[in-house]
């Protein structure tokens, strides 16, 4: 197997210049999105079928009367999980873990149930009625096939996104984390060690997770959390049933019509 | 307490709404058959075979609704079998997986007691089917009918559990709809057995006993919606709120009639004997509506 890989992305760094968003487009072949004012810089508005890099402009009014807003950016992406909730419901085995440990979506089995949909915690997946499958970020599989970096990562102009092997990025995050502390920036903190038994594709945070749209590390679950509770709802409820149409179906003499 | 969540809905809509209903339905049709035929008088085998004449036409109707939902109908049998192995696709964790295997396997029981229940009616006077009729009462026809109604207990309740096993805000936060869809789908099922039951004589023997247990299957209900709500907690407002409490109106209406009938039986008499499945049924079916649509707005 090859070695593990991800992304490691430095909100601190990010000038949201959407270099990312255009070489995903442009490597992928990805559709235009439609021109329609949305009232701020996003004019992405979120990750599906046909954008797998999406550069949140998240903006936060301040005290401040001469910065009445503050914005803080950051190039979103799937963050191919550990423990993937896509993967774990996929009825297909479409949902695949690569070589690279990476999660990806073989187009040629999905069917198009979207039962990923429902599953991934962070609205990543989108559904392509044109091709009538479930797509997301592949992380550029055909560019680790061969040696080369996925296309987002070698556009980045700022170094925000950064590729490499997987531990090596975990310990460029805890010294980058380091500094920021060091330099006062207290509120800065890795998303991703933890979550979904580690991210591939983990962030430098300087707010909480839920400012970002990322959930928080407790609500951060597996959708089979709800499996046993499910059915064993349903195995007491089919006991209360089959008691109540023992009472009703034997007790009772017959009606006339 | 719901977790925050950050996800976009599946858009599963009209189809999945229908296949829910149908296959909560159908797999009640059959318990309830099963019930009839072991617990039961003589005199009920006819409303037990009209029960799994119902079970199996509603059950034809739910692969047809789950494949058109589908982006590539066409490659349905990806549920079934890894296209990379070419062995069977199967995860026991992955509700809608254990789903498609149980129901094709409840399609088998269902099939063969309908042909069974055909056969014993005599609507096809059939030799083969006369045969099967015999067996239905045999120690054999009722092992292969209890099989047979753990499988529709499962059809029923599973679709339930499978929008649970997610990360759909409401779906996800309660543990409750499994048994609610089970509960509702026996409740539908004696309703559509009353429904069908009018003009014949013979099915209609034993009307009282339906009745009197979906009364039991509607109050399982009634308990299993506060439950599901209470545990909503602060997203209660999602499904409550905006126009979804016209169809909780529904739902309402779909069981409280049913049981005042039961307690105050002269404020009803001058209904028509079809009014009141036809509500069950009308409930039955906005339940499952408000839970899908709600979610997803």
């Amino acid at each position: 197997m090859a070695q593990p890989v991800g992304f490691f992305t430095d909100v601190t760094l990010c000038i949201g210049c959407k270099a990312c968003e255009v070489a995903c487009k442009e490597w992928n072949a990805l559709p235009n999105n439609p021109l329609e004012f949305r009232g701020s810089y996003d004019n992405t508005g979120q990750l599906d079928h046909a954008n797998w890099r999406h550069v949140r402009f998240i903006e936060q009014p301040t005290k401040n009367p001469d910065k009445p807003i503050a914005w803080s950016m950051m190039s979103d992406v799937c963050k191919h999980c550990a423990n993937a909730s896509c993967l774990e419901v996929c009825p297909t085995n479409a949902i695949v873990r690569t070589e690279f440990d990476t999660v990806f979506i073989q187009q040629d089995v999905c069917n198009g149930c979207r039962d990923c949909i429902a599953a991934c915690p962070y609205g990543v997946i989108g559904f392509n009625s044109t091709s009538g499958t479930a797509q997301k970020c592949t992380f550029c599989y055909d560019r680790l096939q061969n040696n080369l970096k996925p296309a987002c990562a070698t556009a980045c102009p700022t170094q925000s996104i950064k590729f490499g092997p997987l531990d090596e990025l975990r310990q460029t995050a805890a010294k980058r984390l380091d500094t920021l502390h060091a330099q006062g920036v207290t509120e800065a903190q890795i998303y991703g060690d933890k979550e979904y038994g580690g991210l591939h594709a983990f962030f430098l945070l300087t707010d909480k997770p839920e400012a970002y749209s990322l959930p928080s590390a407790e609500s951060a679950v597996l959708p089979s959390r709800n499996n046993i509770p499910g059915y064993l709802t349903a195995v007491v409820t089919a006991i209360v049933a089959a008691v109540a149409g023992l009472i009703a179906f034997r007790r009772r003499g017959e009606t006339q019509p | 307490m719901p977790g925050e969540h950050f996800v976009v809905p599946p858009h599963w809509e009209w189809y999945i709404l229908l296949y829910f209903f149908f296959a909560g339905i159908s797999g009640g049709a059959f318990v309830i058959g099963t019930m009839l035929r072991l617990w039961g008088r003589p005199t009920d085998a006819a409303a037990s075979r009209l029960a799994f004449i119902i079970s199996f036409p509603l059950l034809l109707i739910c692969p047809i609704l789950l494949t058109l939902d589908l982006g590539q109908p066409v490659r349905f049998w990806h549920m079934l079998v890894d296209v990379g192995s070419g062995t069977p696709a199967f995860k026991a964790y992955s509700p809608m997986s254990l789903g498609v295997w149980g129901l094709t396997l409840f399609g088998l029981f269902s099939f063969v007691m309908f042909l069974g229940a055909v056969g014993e009616g005599g609507y096809l006077r059939w030799r083969v089917l006369a045969g099967a009729g015999r067996v239905m009462n045999s120690t054999l026809g009722k092992v292969f009918m209890v099989l047979g109604a753990i499988l529709g207990f499962f059809v029923a309740a599973y679709t339930g559990v499978l929008l649970a096993v997610s990360n759909q805000p409401v779906w996800s936060d309660t543990w409750t709809l499994g048994g609610l869809f089970l509960a509702s789908g026996l409740s539908g099922a004696a309703a559509s057995i009353l429904l069908f039951s009018r003009g014949r004589r013979d099915a209609q023997v034993s009307d009282g006993k339906l009745i009197e247990a979906d009364r039991y299957f509607i109050i399982l209900e009634l308990v299993l919606i506060v439950l599901f709500l209470i545990t909503l907690g602060s997203l209660v407002s999602k499904v409550l709120g905006g126009g979804w409490i016209l169809l909780w109106l529904v739902v309402l209406i779909g069981t409280l009639v049913p049981l005042v009938a039961h307690w105050r039986p002269a404020a009803l008499r001058q209904l028509p004997p079809a009014v009141i499945p036809v509500l069950v049924l009308v409930g039955v079916l906005a339940l499952r509506a408000v839970i899908i649509f709600s979610a997803q707005a």
